[in-house]
């Protein structure tokens, strides 16, 4: 907790310098690549890749959210109980194919950019946030569900005021886990032309050039850390609300 | 009026509540009681129609419960059970006003209640009202489950075990204060433990379960002196029959003219509070007091005939 303390304000610091002000960082990164070339990618700006970076997971991670949540309520109803395994299989085929499976096969159908990058994020999102929303929805205290039938409240009600409420930490979980791998997943989609933070670390590689490769990862990395702190603190929060 | 018609339950061929008749009079606690297993739980919950009756009938002011959709019928009908069920996530005054905020009260109608009855319960409004149930004691958990199947002022209030999980002298406080309460709002209350202690303690009224089956029914001095069946006078224990009796009865009951030395009882103590004062000063009377003016004695004579009286 004290180390955060410090380390969070310092971390976002110097993650906002390698975005806004990549130029500060000549000097460190110079070593890593033989006189003469070019250390700081100056191909595009790292905020436009950054903020695309960052919108491609978060509209592939709302999507999921949503459908893997309708879902999840859906198979924990009593109707739907049937469908449990059924819909664990389809989202099961999301992750079992790979990344760059998803992204070669959408080309055709999507053509090149954002759309094939944004159909792989989504389907790598929706297993942690399907599994952890069934077990959030399943697992709530017995007791608490008895007294919310026996003082009348109707089955829309109990799901609103009740289930989805006590579920939430433990559905945050699962979009926390998914924005994660998302944030990864979406510096393939440069290969697909998608403009994310992986067109830094691509043209590093393809040229020898470990400054790039290093930049890129770094503000990648350091999104990823900073993004699971953020939602790790406000799954505390929600649990602290609600005494558990 | 509460009357409970031929109500049965049957889960795979097997009666787990069998033809249960019973009326409930409006205004008293009827304490079930019995064994684990015998059904009692399941009884009280085809009440408010948790469960559907697999035949039989449940009508309540001459209404059948059937004539009400399920979750509108659970409003009128308080349910308080073991362990409280409060929701974690919800202040004490939202917990509390949950169900007339269901029916619709205006707010600062719930707030006026909440806060009456949180003050009924002994408990400062202003300290608790914002507090999460996580931030409070058993004892003040469980007062807050009573208190928010109180609020809509039901019909009847149902509660299932509702202080099996507390330690003894907790428990005995939550008795009392649910007996004060109870005459205080005139309340109905079908209450279900398998301690015969609670039943005899808190019942106006003591229903026996056996195996699915009501093998007795009658005020608690009827259920101890004339057990119907073996197994009522095993739930009542042999050894404990004449205390049983004696604590029932207060001491105004008993009361006669005379002089007597040493501590006074106040006159709704019970005559075993006067055995048990008797026999731990060696006295053979006990003065009796009311507003602190003593008004007489009872003796161990006296004490001892009612023992015997109906055994
Ligand atoms: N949903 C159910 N399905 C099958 N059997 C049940 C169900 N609910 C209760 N029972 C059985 O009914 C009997 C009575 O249970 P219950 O009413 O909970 O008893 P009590 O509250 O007196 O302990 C028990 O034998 C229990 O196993
Ligand atoms: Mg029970």
């Amino acid at each position: 907790m004290r180390i955060g303390v410090i380390l969070r304000p310092a971390l976002v610091l110097l993650l906002l310098a390698l975005v806004l002000k990549p130029a500060w960082f000549a000097p460190v990164f110079a070593p890593l690549v033989p006189e003469g070339t070019p250390v700081i990618y100056a191909r595009s700006s790292l905020l436009s890749l950054s903020l695309s970076h960052l919108g491609l997971v978060a509209a592939a991670t709302t999507a999921a959210t949503l459908v893997a949540v309708t879902l999840a309520i859906l198979v924990t109803r009593q109707a739907g109980e049937a469908f449990r395994p059924l819909s664990r299989t389809i989202t099961n085929l999301g992750q079992t194919f790979p990344p760059v499976a998803v992204l070669a096969l959408a080309v055709p159908a999507l053509g090149f950019g954002a759309g094939p990058t944004l159909v792989a994020l989504f389907l790598y999102g929706l297993l942690p946030i399907f599994e952890n929303a069934v077990t959030g929805l399943s697992t709530l205290p017995p007791t608490t569900m008895e007294a919310a039938r026996g003082i009348g409240l109707n089955r829309w009600q109990r799901l609103v005021q009740v289930e989805v409420p006590l579920a939430l930490p433990v559905m945050l979980t699962g979009i926390r886990l998914s924005v994660v791998i998302s944030l990864g997943t979406a510096t393939i989609g440069s290969t697909v032309a998608a403009r994310t933070l992986g067109e830094v670390i691509i043209a590093g590689l393809l040229t020898s050039n470990t400054a790039y490769v290093v930049q890129g990862g770094l503000i990648v990395g350091l999104f990823a850390v900073l993004i699971y702190d953020a939602l790790v603190q406000l799954e505390a929060h929600l649990v602290r609300r609600a005494g558990g | 009026m509460i009357e409970i018609d031929q109500i049965t339950k049957t889960y795979n061929g097997v009666s787990v509540v069998d033809a249960v008749t019973m009326t409930v009079e409006t205004g008293t606690i009827t304490v079930i009681v019995g064994t684990s297993g015998s059904g009692k739980t399941t009884l009280l919950r085809m009440i408010n129609r948790l469960e559907e009756p697999s035949s039989g009938e449940v009508r309540i002011n001459g209404e059948s419960t059937r004539a009400t959709k399920p979750h509108l019928l659970r409003r009128r009908i308080g349910y308080a059970i073991q362990g409280h069920g409060l929701f974690p996530h919800h202040t004490v005054a939202r917990n509390i006003g949950a169900v007339p905020k269901l029916l619709n009260w205006p707010k600062d109608r719930i707030r006026t209640r909440v806060d009456e009855l949180l003050a009924l319960f002994s408990m400062d409004p202003e300290q608790f009202r914002d507090r999460f149930p996580a931030e409070l004691s058993g004892g003040q958990q469980q007062r807050v489950g009573v208190a928010r199947a109180l609020a809509s002022r039901p019909d009847l209030l149902l509660m299932d075990e509702p202080f099996g999980a507390l330690d003894p002298i907790i428990r005995a406080r939550a008795q009392d204060d649910l007996r004060r309460i109870q005459k205080a709002l005139g309340s109905t209350i079908m209450l279900v433990t398998h301690d015969m202690e609670e039943a005899i303690r808190l019942g106006d009224r003591v229903a026996v379960m056996d195996s699915g089956r009501l093998v007795q029914h009658g005020t608690p001095a009827e259920i101890i002196a004339h057990p119907a069946t073996t197994f009522v006078a095993d739930m009542v224990g042999d050894v404990e029959r004449p205390l049983r009796l004696l604590s029932l009865v207060p001491l105004s009951e008993v009361v006669e003219d005379g002089a007597a030395t040493g501590d006074g009882l106040p006159a709704d103590a019970s005559l075993r509070d006067a055995l048990s004062s008797c026999l731990w000063t060696g006295r053979t009377a006990v003065p009796v007091e009311r507003d602190g003016a003593v008004i007489g004695r009872v003796t161990l004579d006296a004490i001892r005939a009612r023992a015997e009286l109906r055994a």
